[in-house]
């Protein structure tokens, strides 16, 4: 496929830029709607501004992680090699909105519910850790993704070592369960938006899998032989 | 105040309705159950008839503003723009998103409506909802409703108090309780396809909350008509209970003796009780109960959550001596 010249210019120049401003569409849509917001004119964020803009955050992290996780399959299906350029965008990305999901909540419910008091929005961000099971799974997910930003610059993944990096990296796996788990605990009754993202998370689990389980076979039949 | 007076060019619905007339139909509709069948046998065409000619004598408005006087029942805070009381609605009928009801409910037909009464009571059967609720004698009440998703407005409601309803079918010493259950027709409701709760929703109230001075049944809202995503023709309030209780689109109101299954609390028994009061000190999984967004004017708008929404002095004597947490 690379040697068709179109796809490979397109790679070079245009797949970075085009994933980067794709990735900050969502980020840039809710700032203008809180800037209509703010200068009171018709916005797009409903009645209830604040619990809009968690679920567009958190719908949007998760949503992102997904696809970052699709990343690999997508290479092994079409082999093309150079969507794994954007991977770590994809998955940085994923942090960020993250990252603003957390903060959103922090201070736009804790700050606010404690009066702009610091000390008691940290005496009620423990309280819901605490009591509150979607809170405790959502902040779980996030403190796991952490790392994984932390090691996504090429300094540190030299500084770790490939092998290394590749282990800690893993922890995207268990920090995605966790994530559609936070998302399946926090809505009422039975609604279906948890389960879509459960669905593909499980698939792309399951090809990680059993991709493993395939490439194992020959080396543990050579090793008996 | 948005208070509506009478005006001298609309005529009074007793004034429209001889009395004979009205107390006729009323027998009528009592027996309502065997004149269905017969309409359908086919036996007794000049009755059914003459059910279908009184039905059109008595009416309600299905639309547009009604009469009705204020009370003092009602609280100064800022009201809820219409707006917003009418477009973030939880009506899960209707669909899971808050803009669903006022996108989808618009489907449901409410006229005609009728209620059937059930269970440990002196009258039962099926009824008009203009026979069920004399909306000759409407009455605002300016309440506030705090939602368990932690957001508040304040409402004026147009409606009656539901004693006098409930007492106008004479439930018997039995009837420690009361089951509400909303409408479910499948076609209309969109949302009952999927199975987010086991429909048709069920609520309930012990018999002395719903002779509670301040339980009302609600019919209108803003003056007017219940617009539909808002639980047209007929809904519950309970303000100091969450949200959820105040059960919409009534069709079905039985006497029992046992504490009935409500949807919330057979959906997740941990989080909600048959109770439901209003408690800032009871944890919940989902949502913080200490404080609350207003809902429809600053963005960063927050009120601390009172005991009983605010209304512990016409309700706290009831849970005298129970434990809130244990009983929530």
């Amino acid at each position: 496929m690379a040697r068709n010249p179109v796809l490979r210019t397109f790679s070079r120049h245009l797949l970075k830029p085009i994933a980067f401003w794709l990735l900050a569409l969502p980020g840039l849509w809710l700032g203008w709607q809180w800037g209509l917001l703010l200068t009171g004119q018709a916005h797009g964020l409903g009645f209830n501004p604040i619990e809009t803009t968690h679920r567009f955050l958190g719908d949007t992290a998760i949503r992102i992680l997904l696809v970052s996780l699709a990343v690999t399959p997508v290479r092994d299906l079409t082999r093309w090699a150079p969507v794994m350029m954007i991977r770590r965008r994809i998955g940085l990305a994923a942090f960020w909105y993250a990252l603003l999901h957390i903060l959103a909540y922090l201070g736009l419910d804790l700050l606010l519910a404690a009066g702009m008091s610091v000390t008691g929005a940290l005496a009620g961000l423990w309280r819901d850790v605490a009591e509150r099971i979607y809170i405790t799974l959502g902040m779980s997910a996030f403190i796991l993704l952490i790392p994984l930003a932390l090691t996504s610059f090429n300094r540190m993944q030299r500084w770790l070592g490939a092998r290394r990096w590749q282990g800690l990296h893993r922890l995207v796996y268990p920090l995605a369960v966790l994530a559609v788990l936070h998302h399946g605990y926090m809505v009422k009754g039975q609604q279906l938006g948890p389960w879509v993202h459960g669905g593909i998370l499980a698939l792309l689990l399951a090809y990680r899998l059993f991709g493993t389980m395939a490439r194992n076979r020959p080396q543990a039949k050579a090793s008996a032989s | 105040m948005f208070s509506r007076k009478h005006r001298p060019w609309q005529s009074r619905e007793a004034d429209i309705t001889p009395k004979g007339l009205y107390l006729d139909r009323r027998a009528i509709m009592a027996g309502g159950g065997a004149m269905a069948l017969a309409g359908l046998t086919g036996c007794d065409a000049q009755s059914n008839a003459l059910a279908g000619q009184q039905a059109g004598s008595r009416q309600r408005p299905v639309n547009g503003s009604l009469d009705f006087s204020p009370t003092d029942y009602s609280v100064m805070d800022d009201q809820t723009p219409f707006p917003a009381v009418t477009g973030y609605n939880n009506f899960y009928e209707f669909g899971i998103g808050k803009d669903d009801p006022a996108r989808y409910a618009s489907a449901l037909t409410t006229d005609p409506w009728s209620i059937d009464i059930e269970g440990l009571a002196g009258r039962t059967g099926r009824f008009a909802l203009e026979d069920v609720v004399d909306f000759t004698s409407l009455e605002e009440r300016i309440y506030r409703l705090r939602c368990v998703e932690a957001w508040s407005m304040v409402i004026p409601w147009i409606g009656v108090p539901l004693s006098t309803v409930l007492s106008a079918f004479q439930p018997s010493t039995d009837a420690r309780y009361v089951q509400f259950e909303t409408h479910l027709d499948r076609d209309e409701m969109r949302g009952t396809r999927f199975p987010v709760l086991d429909w048709p929703y069920v609520e309930g109230l012990r018999m002395d909350e719903a002779m509670n001075e301040l339980a009302f049944l609600a019919v209108g809202l803003y003056g007017e008509v219940l617009p539909n995503q808002n639980g047209a023709p007929v809904r519950l309030v309970v303000p100091w209970k969450y949200g959820y209780k105040s059960i919409k689109s009534i069709s079905r109101i039985r006497f029992v003796s046992e504490q009935p299954v409500t949807s919330w609390n057979r959906s997740a028994p941990r989080e909600y009780g048959f109770y439901s009061n209003v408690n800032p000190d009871r944890a919940h999984p989902r949502w913080s109960q200490r404080s609350e967004r207003v809902i429809g004017g600053n963005v960063f708008a927050r009120r601390d959550t009172e005991m009983f929404n605010g209304y512990g002095e016409q309700v706290a004597h009831m849970y005298a001596g129970m434990d809130l947490i244990e009983n929530h």
